[in-house]
């Protein structure tokens, strides 16, 4: 006993080394999963008040570019209003997605592209109503989703992340893919498993297909850039740009699906409870 | 050791506050960070004991990764590279063995032997960072990339800090 916990003493840096080696894979484990890590994250109140505040610094030297980020929003938006009183309330065939989707519009206050797992911070949580597992978008298209709330603060996995993907579909062909970041460009994302049999060309746009009920179906995810499709591939290698600039980003949407947990509970009957 | 404690305290909120709202900004061609946080590490005294070094080493990382949204893996990388700090550092002892209650700093023991003692450690942490955060080697040399410019932009910064105590000191 006593030759043991002279061992153990001896060699103490060893052991200590390999218990905090072993913790903290335990915590990359445990962040890396979906909901995992409810209070360490950006969305803690004093981590995302620092944050808050080198950004509000920040601001001050961008202004112009959120000024023009928020001009063209604005464009965007009025040219929806016009083709809606254009077409007379009568033709709103949009009835059934106002009351499917509330939206939150919030603020980011932290933001990142250069790394693998790229996250967003914002300015809104719980006391806005925000809960894991809803969509965030931009008026340009998809940014992400939302992974853990604290209070006044929200991490969203941003596109942006080698983990995430998103159920897309080529508009012009109707074919289904997923859209997944391969870690190297912030500006482009791959579309994956698209067959071979598809034709898809240089300007396609690609949008969510709204499978998995997190993001409304149609909103813009990118255009394609580059198609390739290797001989014995069985799917095209497609580049896809995204139509959201994640480094100017500074306003996100967050989606709220009013018929998500129906949705939900009916496939759990139907197909069993998701992995 | 009460005072330099309080001094060692003082400088853990500084390198953590400078790099979370500073540096964590300042990532060029979406590639190259810098992780000066891990120059906290390195400039211990010598002769700090290597249970308190482990101990520093894994707070820093661990409130670096809430800003960055990482959680565990700064803290792996920067505990790392403290347990290998002191056998490092005893091997290479420059002759004459190191003055006692000194740093392990440009100032004290020059150029040649600070880039010796430093750039292996800190690409060792750099390697461990990126590798782990990409999930394996499957985009290897991307990867390699941003561990190779991050290690010259964040050596590029502790040297300057040096250069800049250096004056300060004389």
């Amino acid at each position: 006993m006593q030759r043991l916990l002279n061992f153990f003493y001896e060699y103490r840096a060893f052991f200590t080394f390999l218990l905090l080696e072993v913790l903290c894979v335990w915590l990359l484990v445990q962040n890396n999963q979906y909901q995992g890590t409810k209070f360490f994250n950006s969305s803690n109140r004093m981590a995302a008040g620092i944050l808050g505040f080198s950004q509000s610094t920040r601001e001050y030297f961008s202004l112009r570019e959120i000024n023009e980020e928020l001009g063209r929003e604005n464009a965007q938006l009025k040219t929806i209003i016009e083709r809606q009183s254009q077409t007379g309330v009568a033709a709103l065939t949009g009835r059934d997605t106002i009351i499917r989707y509330d939206y939150v519009s919030a603020k980011v206050i932290n933001n990142s592209v250069a790394q693998f797992k790229n996250y967003l911070t914002i300015n809104r949580g719980k006391d806005a109503g925000i809960e894991p597992e809803m969509a965030a978008i931009s008026i340009f298209g998809v940014v992400g989703k939302v992974k853990s709330v604290s209070e006044h603060f929200s991490v969203l996995i941003s596109v942006l992340n080698i983990d995430e993907q998103v159920s897309s579909v080529l508009k012009r062909t109707g074919n289904f893919g997923t859209t997944q970041w391969d870690g190297t460009d912030p500006r482009i994302v791959n579309l994956l498993y698209v067959p071979r049999h598809v034709e898809p060309i240089i300007g396609d746009t690609v949008v969510t297909s709204g499978y998995n009920g997190i993001f409304p179906q149609g909103i813009l995810i990118g255009i394609v850039k580059e198609v390739k499709l290797k001989d014995e591939a069985l799917f095209y290698d497609l580049r896809v740009e995204l139509s959201q600039d994640f480094r100017k980003l500074s306003f996100v949407k967050i989606v709220k699906s009013r018929l998500k947990p129906e949705l939900d509970s009916l496939e759990t009957i139907t197909i069993g409870a998701p992995k | 050791m009460n005072r330099s404690g309080i001094y060692i305290f003082i400088y853990f909120v500084v390198y953590l506050l400078v790099q979370v709202m500073l540096f964590k900004q300042l990532v060029l061609f979406n590639t190259t960070f810098c992780f000066f946080y891990v120059a906290f590490i390195l400039l211990l005294p010598i002769e700090t004991n290597m249970l308190v070094l482990m101990g520093i080493a894994f707070l820093l990382g661990f409130f670096v990764d809430i800003f960055y949204d990482s959680l565990g893996l700064h803290a792996f990388s920067l505990v790392f590279i403290a347990y290998l700090r002191n056998y490092w550092l005893g091997t290479i002892t420059p002759q004459g063995g190191y003055d006692a209650g000194e740093g392990p700093t440009l100032a004290v023991n020059g150029l040649q032997w600070f880039l010796v003692y430093s750039v292996p450690l800190i690409f060792v942490h750099h390697f461990i960072l990126f590798f782990t955060e990409a999930g394996g080697f499957s985009i290897f040399w991307f990867t390699m990339m941003k561990v190779i410019t991050s290690l010259m932009f964040t050596m590029f910064v502790i040297l300057f800090l040096q250069y800049f105590s250096f004056d300060r000191r004389r």
